[in-house]
């Protein structure tokens, strides 16, 4: 085994920061998709809790479908919240340390009561205008990232397989735009 | 279904933490880390999405061969097959023009509110406020249509 100076120099290039955070924390979001599904048979995806949430205040008949899995979908969802907090508390904090994990210059650090919590530089108007074309497109395509990227390439779907195609090479073209114009964070 | 097993919550629970933890150990749940990979300056994010599905993709191929139902709901194993229409594509791709502008999708979003992010507060607001614009529209439009909606 000889290693390539020119490759390592070529990954070191296109992944600045390893590739392990990137699998490990890959491996984690697989695993707690797989925890609910071996226990419920459920192939959780995370956006339709947008819908299913907003059955609790609206009564507009597009909701409805969604009643009857509200509830489990809004514990789904502060798990969620709890383990990027669990994930703040232990590794971001230092807490824990892994030669897996490379913690990235990205944001803002500060610190509450002994927790390093991260803040991002990206604009509000950036975060609000593309939630609410996340919030129209992912209910319109029947899935996001979780759904179809996860669970639905994970069953092979050819449907899921068509949607992570449409909204990876359009985001693509998205950013590569805004970044030309020069909008940054 | 409204009686489940009364570790059905639980496991969700536990569930969700371990993804909200993956998606914060990523860093998923920084937006910028997204959008560096859709401005091709860091490659890592397939790492996290087709890892996932890879461990993902194998308990929905051995569990249906393992056991017929889930313990906590005796529902069959299945696997996530949504119909395929123009909705798909339309919608993937108004998702991915707000995935492209602010490098945040819904489940990274919810975790990065947990990591201390609190201005992600606008995403999810945007976020709710579309898919209530397009429930709105949709449940106008479903009332002329009745086909029912695909299975979920």
């Amino acid at each position: 085994m000889v290693t390539d100076p020119v490759l390592l120099q070529a990954a070191a290039d296109l992944f600045p920061n390893g590739i392990s955070r990137y699998a490990v924390g890959g491996l984690l979001v697989g695993l707690g998709t797989v925890l609910i599904y071996v226990g419920t048979g459920i192939p959780a995806g995370a956006s339709t809790f947008l819908e299913s949430t907003l059955s609790y205040v609206s009564d507009q008949s597009r909701f409805q479908q969604y009643v009857a899995s509200r509830d489990w979908r809004l514990v789904f969802t502060a798990g969620i919240v709890l383990g990027g907090l669990a994930f703040a508390a232990t590794v971001q904090s230092g807490l824990v340390t892994s030669s897996l994990y490379e913690p990235g210059t990205t944001g803002q650090l500060y610190e509450v009561a002994g927790v390093t919590l991260w803040q991002t530089d990206v604009q509000p108007w950036r975060l609000f205008v593309g939630g609410i074309l996340v919030g129209i497109g992912t209910r319109i395509g029947k899935g996001c990232t979780s759904g179809h990227g996860v669970c639905g390439v994970g069953s092979a779907s050819k449907t899921s397989l068509a949607g992570v195609l449409t909204f990876l090479t359009v985001a693509i073209g998205t950013a590569q735009v805004v970044a030309a114009l020069g909008v940054s964070p | 279904m409204s009686d489940r097993h009364p570790l059905f919550k639980p496991l969700v629970f536990v569930g969700g933490i371990v993804f909200g933890f993956g998606l914060g150990f990523s860093h998923m749940a920084r937006p910028e880390v997204v959008l560096n990979f859709l401005q091709f300056e860091d490659l890592g994010l397939p790492f996290v999405m087709f890892g996932a599905a890879i461990v993902s993709g194998i308990a929905f191929a051995l569990l249906p061969r393992i056991r017929d139902a889930a313990p906590l709901t005796g529902d069959p194993y299945e696997r996530r097959l949504k119909p395929f229409d123009r909705n798909v594509l339309v919608g993937g791709a108004v998702f991915g023009v707000g995935w492209g502008l602010s490098g945040i999708c819904p489940g990274a979003a919810y975790a990065s509110l947990g990591v201390g992010n609190v201005t992600i507060l606008w995403a999810l607001a945007g976020m709710f406020l579309g898919a209530y614009a397009q429930g709105y529209w949709r449940s106008r439009n479903h009332a002329r249509d009745t086909a029912p909606t695909g299975a979920d």
